[in-house]
């Protein structure tokens, strides 16, 4: 047995929540770079590379990337051979509670009916998850309310299949429009059951931008949702364009005979995500 | 690119056009969901606002904590959707100019249109350079709300986009079919 303390932990997450609201990811900085090469309207052109110019400001470390810090949503893959010295639910929620203060980030989390600001950002959403071996891996994902207000999830029937599927998700960004932050990156969860769908589209927000779907056919209908999500025409900011989306991620699940349910979170550009290992 | 100082006379206003690039100098205050909502009340009751709003502009915005010696956090806008059942109001008791993000509802651009405003759209998601535009910040209302208090801000050179002119024109609409 592995032992890791309470304390461990905090500090990984403390440390991973100031990271990753100051840094943006590599892969997401040149998705945005490739778009703006490409873009052909002035203003669109040079607004994307704000995105870029951005990045850098938010690197010095003085300024978040983002005002909206989001809410903590932590993906915890414990391994089978690992004993928790403490408790991981406080253990996440003191680095969290620890991060946003010193980080200087905002506290976004309140009471739903009172509107009352808890200020401590906490508690996190954490999903947890059992695996073979010795590893502690937690993936923080910092998700700002702008993109999951527009976020959806709907119960299809096995009628609508796939049509029924690229139907809702390209309503979905139409929907969202200008207003989330395009060029999105779109997660889509199929099957499962209704949690399992939303908690799907939300881990494919993980991936790489550049990375590649290892099921053929999903792999297939992310390359029709991103054209038909482009064909859009929002553009970066809602000013038009090329890039409504820079990539669509679909994960799936297996569901009942009588149900399709399939979710879709939309990402903002400033697609904010760290991963720590223990 | 057209320079325009706040507060907001008709002639500015006349003057802007859709998917016009401004910069944007001088007060403007934020507001968010909360602020709203007071603010609605204490309007909707006749009583007197913390700050005069005629010809003022709005900003959609909850900033990040000030570090030490900077003056004021990260600060891009929000989604402005959400203040769309308070906006009339505002622009009623002569709000002239709003800057968000993302699309507003019909009613909204017909007060817009009906009181010679504006709505511009910041760029969502850059914090960091907007803070970088904020000369200098203090809360005039409700500071028990933290990132919701009411901010004034003095701006220069902020960056914003035209979105619906005074004319009832839509640059995201526009944008779907160009």
């Amino acid at each position: 047995m592995r032992i890791i303390t309470q304390k461990e932990i905090s500090e990984k997450v403390r440390k991973a929540v100031i990271d990753a609201n100051y840094f943006l990811p590599y892969d997401v900085v040149s998705a945005i770079k490739d778009a703006a090469k490409k873009e052909q309207k002035r203003l669109v052109k040079k607004c994307l590379y704000k995105i870029v110019e951005n990045a850098k400001k938010a690197k010095k470390g003085i300024f978040p990337l983002c005002q909206d810090t989001g809410l903590t949503v932590v993906f915890v893959e414990i391994g089978d051979k690992i004993k928790i010295d403490g408790d991981i639910y406080q253990a996440i929620n003191d680095g969290v509670r620890q991060g946003y203060s010193d980080g200087f980030l905002r506290k976004s989390t309140a009471d739903p009916l009172t509107r009352q600001n808890l200020n401590t950002n906490t508690p996190a959403i954490i999903h947890l998850e059992i695996k073979k071996g010795s590893l502690l891996k937690m993936s923080i994902l910092i998700k700002g309310a702008g993109s999951e207000n527009k976020s959806a999830v709907k119960m299809l029937t096995p009628a609508d299949g796939k049509e029924g599927i690229i139907d809702f998700v390209v309503e979905t960004v139409k929907k969202a429009g200008a207003s989330a932050c395009p060029p999105y990156i779109v997660g889509v969860g199929i099957g499962g059951n209704l949690e399992v769908a939303s908690i799907s589209a939300k881990k494919a927000l993980l991936r790489k931008i550049t990375d590649v779907n290892k099921n053929y056919e999903l792999f297939l209908l992310e390359k029709i949702l991103l054209k038909k999500i482009n064909d859009l025409k929002i553009g970066a900011f809602g000013f038009g364009g090329e890039t409504t989306a820079l990539a669509v991620k679909v994960e799936m699940q297996p569901c009942h005979i009588a149900s399709l349910p399939v979710a879709v979170n939309i990402q903002c550009h400033s697609a904010r995500h760290k991963t720590v290992n223990i | 690119m057209k320079e325009i100082i706040t507060p907001l006379t008709d002639d500015i206003i006349e003057d802007l056009k859709v998917g016009d690039e401004v910069l944007i100098s001088g007060t403007i205050y934020t507001m968010r969901d909360i602020a709203h909502k007071k603010i609605a009340e204490i309007l909707n009751r006749k009583k007197r606002l913390p700050f005069d709003i005629k010809n003022q502009v709005i900003y959609y915005c909850g900033p990040t904590p000030a570090k030490k010696g900077e003056k004021i956090g990260a600060c891009g806008p929000t989604t402005s959707s959400r203040m769309d059942k308070y906006t009339p109001l505002l622009l009623e008791y002569g709000v002239k100019g709003l800057i968000g993000k993302g699309e507003r509802s019909r009613e909204v651009k017909e007060t817009l249109k009906k009181n010679n405003a504006i709505y511009f759209s910041a760029l969502g998601g850059l914090g960091a350079e907007y803070a970088g535009y904020v000369v200098s910040s203090e809360i005039v209302a409700f500071p028990e709300l933290g990132p919701e208090a009411i901010y004034k801000l003095t701006v220069e050179d902020f960056y914003a986009v035209v979105i619906n002119d005074a004319e009832g024109n839509d640059f995201y609409e526009i944008n779907k079919y160009h």
